[in-house]
């Protein structure tokens, strides 16, 4: 067994385990910090698949930022109801688990049943080269020109949206 | 990656509309009173696209790498965006006064969800087509909101976007499926799978999810419980553009991922699924309709049948389907447009106020209304002299074509339903005496008056000529 194969064992059962845990605890603070292992976690996939530049952004973003943001919230809303959000209703409780079985099971067939298509196979410098920053961005102002110049104006409705909603005044 | 200049003049159309939002955002920026110059700019701004589009119809070409594609359908859905926007620009610019949402950004984000639209329908890669569902999807979640103080908007707002962001991911994960199956995000090397021996079940997992993630973008049968609640508590003219060019948005982009199966050897593969979502939706749409008290919530059980009909064409995968869908999408956009701009006059600022019984007597009060308003019921219902009539012969035809005889019928039967309601309303309005409703105050408005007699028209001119616009969408 090669080192990336139990590097990838050993970030996938991590990210296995602790996205469980994020749903089954019943305090919402350990949950989201469950959660951000399962992101550190998910950014040593991306480093086994040469994708550096991602895992980075996946630490940084998701890990950092936007988990920070979570425990804020948590802390200001102090989500005490949504302990009990199933007691009060095994019906959807049920129901939740049925629906989640079925699609465990149907994606596990499609990994069994499908072929997935072996792509190109490439030499070990060039993929590495290409989770590089540079090669991304070369990418990005040439073949991806158009949804890069597109993705501006969605950031720049988003921003207006967000002030409309949270910060116009009425008189 | 070179342009040339015949590419620029190709893609002026989003060329205009960006630049556009940019001048747009800094006059809004620099001026406190800029709401009324921001109205004409958006309505001309959206006139000239829509004629330029129209214009340059013939360039048919692929830039930006084979990112998108422009002239031909592109440039008709362009037209189509554009012409249904500046007729929501007319629409809106007495009644954000009344609905008390008098601001610049209500037009910035107009112009965007446009952007958002057409960057969508002349996708040929699914990194565009997702950016441009994004920003189309995000401006009209805030558009939906943008009623503040209205408890039943910030529900519409919400939910929208709970419901919304849930599908979205539906789409991603489908594009991720597909691209795992074939290696590429761009359209045509995707379907050039298709033509080989074995298509991996990846393939069709993907597509399934993307189908299901467009079915709740244009409100068919078992994704709709969003429509009712948004479209009732949306501001009215907002709710015109989601269920007009929003759903004919949507249309192209299951168009774009449809008509590479015409030519395949399998073009029937999503057919069944088609057929069983098709209808679901027509006969669901039509019979609670039947029940509904409200017009805004009736207009929009009608959406979900009309989203019914439509799916028939893709049901079809052939190319009268096609043209079919495309000419059903302009017909049902002016109508809803005009349906719509009449009922942001009559409605009042109270809850109450959009009921059936309040439109009690309107022959009376406002004959010129009342026909208008009897013009668009009697074309949504399908009626022959008018536009909607040709949309739904067109795909019932594409459908007996495919040898899909049952689901014609069906339509045929969920459309003589449908007619209950809709005449309901011109009975309501020429039969009945107001008694309550009287002092239900309709808003004078020369500029929605245009609007809804500019809808008017197109449904007439579509209604008298549908051939010739057939022809000239089946030409490409």
């Amino acid at each position: 067994m090669s080192l990336e194969t139990i590097l990838f064992y050993f970030f996938a059962s991590i990210c296995a385990v602790t996205s469980v845990l994020v749903v089954v605890r019943r305090e919402p603070v350990f949950s989201a910090l469950f959660l951000v292992l399962n992101f550190a976690s998910l950014a040593g996939i991306y480093v086994t698949l040469y994708a550096q530049f991602i895992a980075v952004v996946q630490v940084i973003v998701y890990a950092g930022a936007i988990m920070v943001l979570f425990l804020f919230v948590i802390m200001l809303l102090r989500p005490e109801k949504e302990k009990s959000i199933f007691s009060g209703n095994p019906t959807l409780q049920k129901l939740s688990i049925g629906v989640g079985v079925l699609v465990f099971f149907q994606l596990i067939y499609i990994i069994i049943a499908g072929t997935i298509s072996s792509g190109k196979s490439v030499a070990a410098e060039q993929r590495i080269r290409t989770g590089e920053v540079e090669f991304i961005g070369r990418e990005l102002i040439t073949n991806y020109l158009l949804p890069f110049e597109s993705i501006a104006f969605l950031l720049l409705a988003a921003t207006i949206g967000a002030l409309v909603i949270s910060k116009k005044k009425f008189e | 990656m070179n342009l040339t200049s015949t590419d620029y003049l190709n893609i002026l159309p989003l060329l205009l509309v960006g630049a556009g939002i940019l001048i747009s955002l800094t006059v809004e920026m620099y001026s406190k009173k800029s709401v009324g110059f921001l109205s004409w700019f958006s309505f001309l701004l959206h006139l000239l696209v829509a004629y330029y589009s129209l214009y340059t119809v013939n360039n048919v070409s692929s830039v930006f790498g084979g990112m998108m594609g422009t002239g031909g359908t592109v440039n008709i859905f362009y037209f189509i965006f554009n012409f249904g926007a500046a007729i929501v620009a007319l629409l809106s610019m007495d009644y954000i006064k009344k609905a008390e949402i008098y601001f610049g950004e209500y037009y910035i984000l107009l112009q965007s969800a446009v952007l958002g639209m057409m960057l969508m329908a002349s996708a040929t890669d699914l990194v565009m087509v997702f950016i441009g569902l994004e920003l189309m999807s995000i401006c009209f979640y805030v558009l939906a909101g943008f009623q503040r103080k209205n408890v039943r908007s910030n529900e519409a707002s919400l939910k929208y976007f709970l419901l919304g962001s849930f599908t979205t991911g539906f789409i991603v994960y489908g594009m991720a499926l597909i691209y795992g199956a074939s290696g590429s995000l761009n359209i045509q090397s995707i379907f050039s799978m298709l033509s080989a021996e074995s298509t991996p079940i990846l393939f069709y997992v993907g597509t399934l999810l993307f189908i299901i993630g467009f079915c709740f973008k244009i409100a068919a049968f078992p994704f709709h419980m969003w429509v009712p609640d948004v479209y009732q508590g949306a501001p009215t003219s907002v709710t015109a553009m989601m269920s007009t060019i929003g759903k004919a948005a949507a249309f192209s982009a299951l168009l774009l991922i449809m008509l590479p199966l015409i030519g395949s050897k399998n073009p029937q593969t999503f057919t069944p699924l088609f057929t069983v979502l098709s209808a679901a939706s027509m006969i669901f749409g039509s019979i609670v309709a039947l029940a509904q008290t409200d017009i805004k919530r009736m207009l929009a059980y009608s959406s979900i049948a009309h989203a019914g009909y439509m799916l028939i064409g893709l049901a079809a995968a052939n190319d009268t389907g096609a043209s079919g869908i495309v000419f059903y999408l302009a017909a049902y956009a002016f109508m809803n447009l005009g349906a719509f701009g009449i009922v942001s006059l009559i409605e009042g600022n109270g809850d109450t106020e959009g009921t059936i019984e309040s439109y009690a007597g309107l022959s009376d009060r406002n004959p010129l209304l009342a026909g208008l308003l009897a013009l668009f019921m009697f074309t949504l219902s399908g009626l022959p002299p008018f536009a909607g009539f040709f949309g739904k012969y067109y795909v019932f035809i594409a459908s007996l074509e495919a040898g899909n005889v049952w689901i014609a019928v069906l339509g045929a039967l969920s459309s003589a339903i449908s007619a209950y309601f809709y005449l309901r309303i011109i009975v309501v309005m020429y039969f009945r005496k107001s008694d309550v409703a009287s002092d239900n105050i309709i808003t004078e408005s020369h500029t929605s008056l245009l609007g809804i007699v500019i809808s008017a028209i197109l449904v007439i001119m579509m209604g008298l000529t549908p051939g010739s616009i057939v022809r000239l969408i089946n030409s490409f």
